[in-house]
């Protein structure tokens, strides 16, 4: 099917917040390219499983577009339509399945050597945008804080040495409370600024209880949903199973229900964020410190919160997938310290990419050991403090 | 797909501060000359030259190899192999970005369009059939150690001008270790049983083949227990294609030998320090492949070396990707990579700075070898000829 030719009755199967939007923007949607309208609609058939900042961002798009004359979409879209789109794609049930749709695109574009392009188009689609949406204000500054080497007793690796240009390196922490007060933190600010999936609590191994308007997600409590996804993917992998493609499939369509997480009521969202967390991002089945990484960065890019605590714990030492029904995993410490050194890198990375960087702080912490990293407006950059310091003080300064 | 992130500087300018970093660190670190122009080196006349080629499935960084933070990764690449290399800093690939759809198109010289997971051949020849064709070599002459059992159809291509019955033998380590093993002991070798990075458990298994671990054997002058009992001693899949390669420059000196390394690939499980652990294995390995070629008789003196990584990994700036996991964003650190080139003939501690393609590999052996290439879309390197 052609967009031009899109009928509100082809959105009959959405759910029904994201059915009302399409309704509402047909027109438009008729107007935009193959090579960019599933795409959206990707985005779009989730709006109801969406955390508030996604919907705001999708919403922003739509009255960014509606605000163009049709020339200036037509121009804007220009880079998208003069993709080549092979004639089965057109063919495909994209309106019901873009994400199937959008694996298939993204195989033809390299294919077709036009995935360059397609790159630069939505560089550029992004750019203007983001140019367009005002910086949204912030109630609070954003916090991050990442606690990481759990289990590790001593170690010679030289940690943060890619955050350490960016703030203040301190070797002299007293380790006394860190943990308790991490959590003290962002219990308070939970309080303090109390909105919906605003406040994230990411745990390697089992989370220390729920606090008040704070979301958490541990590695632990996942546990029962792994295996149920370990067999799955086991089966489908099996000769005559499917393989890799059908896997793709299946995942991309699974329902939280099929491993055992509520797919109804107010858990309905996180639910489907948490299954999105092992369907989607590789690694996060066997490796705790992948899935704290991984985690935090689904949780900083899809719910841009404002506060974000994640600590890491050791992982399994093999890297397979256990079969369910084995004995636990032999850990190791030492090398899931490496893991989080570089996690705790990319996440202060995805904290700088939400509005607010200017003002977000950042601390990651040595457990129970003397090393920190910390960024903030008020601190330096690229110093070292080997004076004493309390992580409790550290951690509270954030606030 | 998902949105990039506009860093502020084009793939040009990313490519070329790749390159000038590369460049900078050689220079001050082995003191190698910039090669000035593209003129030809000189080639000796090499009498029964051989080739071994080297690729990375899953290419290292800069950040974890030549930048000043990755350089204790790679110890014996700058300090006992580039000095006697000729040095491509900037290798761009420009195909489709999964493992064994890009060595193929390293293997055929042209930019295969095949699902990267499914088993099949080439289209376009492969080196080992233009070589064996033009050459008249037999099948004995041509190898090919893959990681996983979706590469057993990378010896030979469909191609209707050569095909059936000119391509390499290839030889799938794994898949010969888990035929030699019984299911209860297929426990013990899971290390290096592990088939895919790419994809969270195993590819399906493309069906069993005793008589192809016998022959093997037999060449190899191996006992298929002494095989297992030695496989269970190594570290990792990488080591076990390592070891049967050494294995077969002793026993059957073929004149060309294409190894695929995948080690380093694991960074898809998102585990750093495995990434790391990967990097260093595989430059003790390239090393390791040198000295073989040094010491053995129907080696030394006649065969070039030749290591790449098939392409490289997303850049931590780029948001569309998770930095060194993977390789899916298509930007530019993930497309551009290097090459060394080693052995006689070739120029030693010199940098080329130029960009040149991937797929020059195939044209450049057919230079050094003698064979022509004619579907091919690459350029024979200059430099090394």
């Amino acid at each position: 099917m052609h967009p031009a030719d899109l009928q509100a009755i082809d959105f009959a199967a959405y759910p029904p917040h994201a059915k009302a939007v399409a309704t509402r923007e047909i027109q438009l949607l008729r107007a935009l390219p193959i090579a960019f309208l599933p795409l959206l609609l990707r985005e779009l058939i989730d709006y109801d499983w969406k955390f508030p900042a996604e919907r705001a961002e999708l919403d922003h798009q739509f009255s960014y577009l509606d605000s163009k004359t049709a020339a200036e979409v037509s121009s804007l879209m220009r880079p998208f339509a003069e993709l080549k789109i092979t004639a089965d794609l057109l063919q495909f049930d994209w309106v019901n399945d873009p994400v199937q749709f959008s694996e298939k695109l993204s195989a033809n574009l390299w294919a077709s050597q036009q995935m360059e392009a397609f790159r630069k188009a939505s560089i550029e689609y992004v750019h203007q945008v983001a140019l367009a949406r005002p910086e949204p204000k912030l109630p609070g500054a954003r916090v991050s804080i990442l606690l990481v080497g759990q289990g590790v007793t001593k170690t010679k690796y030289p940690l943060f040495r890619k955050l350490r240009e960016h703030g203040v390196y301190y070797t002299n922490v007293a380790p006394e409370g860190g943990y308790a007060s991490a959590l003290e933190v962002i219990t308070k600010r939970a309080q303090q600024y109390p909105a919906p999936f605003a406040h994230w609590y990411v745990e390697g191994g089992k989370a220390d209880g729920q606090p008040q308007g704070v979301s958490v997600v541990s590695y632990s409590s996942l546990e029962p949903a792994r295996a149920k996804l370990i067999d799955k993917m086991i089966q489908t992998m099996k000769p005559g199973g499917g393989g890799p493609e059908r896997l793709r499939t299946d995942l991309a369509r699974m329902q939280p229900a099929e491993v055992g997480l509520p797919g109804n009521g107010d858990d309905a969202l996180l639910s489907r964020f948490k299954l999105a967390l092992l369907t989607q991002g590789s690694g996060t089945q066997m490796f705790s410190t992948t899935f704290v990484q991984w985690t935090a960065r689904e949780v900083l890019r899809r719910a841009q919160p404002l506060t974000l605590f994640a600590r890491f714990a050791p992982r399994q030492s093999e890297p397979a997938v256990r079969p369910p029904g084995l004995n636990p995993a032999a850990t190791d410490p030492a090398a899931s310290l490496v893991d989080a050194d570089m996690g705790a890198y990319y996440t202060w990375i995805n904290q700088q990419r939400l509005s607010g960087a200017a003002d977000a702080r950042f601390l990651v912490w040595f457990e129970e050991h003397r090393e920190a990293f910390s960024s903030a407006p008020s601190l330096g950059r690229g110093e070292t403090n080997d004076k004493p310091v309390a992580i409790e003080e550290l951690i509270t300064r954030l606030a | 797909m998902s949105s990039p992130w506009n860093s502020g500087r084009s793939p040009r300018q990313i490519a070329h501060s790749i390159a000038h970093s590369r460049r900078e660190f050689l220079r001050a670190t082995t003191g190698a000359a910039l090669a000035l122009s593209t003129t030809r080196a000189g080639a000796a006349v090499v009498p029964t030259r051989k080739v071994v080629v080297v690729t990375f499935g899953g290419g290292a960084r800069d950040q974890e190899t030549f930048m000043p933070e990755g350089q204790e990764n790679i110890p014996l690449l700058l300090s006992e192999l580039i000095p006697q290399a000729t040095f491509f800093t900037q290798v761009v690939n420009r195909g489709i970005l999964g493992h064994y759809v890009a060595t193929a198109s390293l293997a055929t010289g042209a930019y295969e369009t095949f699902n990267n997971f499914a088993a099949v051949a080439p289209s376009n020849p492969t080196v080992f059939e233009y070589f064996r064709k033009d050459l008249k070599r037999p099948a004995s002459d041509a190898w090919v150690i893959a990681p996983s059992n979706g590469f057993n159809r990378i010896g030979e291509s469909e191609h209707r001008s050569y095909g059936v019955g000119l391509g390499a033998r290839v030889v799938l380590p794994k898949r010969l270790l888990g035929s030699a093993l019984s299911p209860r002991d297929a426990l013990l070798y899971d290390h290096l049983l592990r088939d895919n990075y790419e994809t969270p458990l195993y590819a399906p298994d493309i069906g069993g083949d005793s008589m192809q671990l016998h022959e093997l054997a037999e060449i190899l002058k191996l006992s298929v227990s002494d095989f297992s009992a030695h496989a269970q001693s190594l570290a990792s899949p990488d080591e076990l294609s390592v070891y049967i390669a050494r294995r077969l420059m002793q026993q059957l000196a073929p004149s060309m030998i294409w190894i695929t390394l995948h080690d380093i690939d694991v960074a898809h499980s998102g585990a750093f320090s495995l990434y790391i652990d990967g990097i260093r294995r595989s430059d003790r390995l390239c090393a390791t492949l040198w000295r073989t070629i040094q010491s053995e008789p129907e080696y030394a003196g006649k065969t070039n070396l030749f290591i790449l990584p098939d392409f490289g990994r997303d850049s931590d700036e780029d948001p569309g990707g998770n930095g060194f996991q993977h390789h899916r964003t298509g930007d530019a650190l993930s497309r551009t990579t290097w090459m060394l080139a080693l052995g006689p003939g070739i120029r030693q501690n010199v940098v080329v700075d130029r960009p040149v393609q991937s797929v020059d590999l195939v044209p450049t052996l057919g230079a050094l070898l003698g064979f022509a290439s004619p579907y091919s879309q690459g350029k024979a390197l200059t430099e090394v000829l």
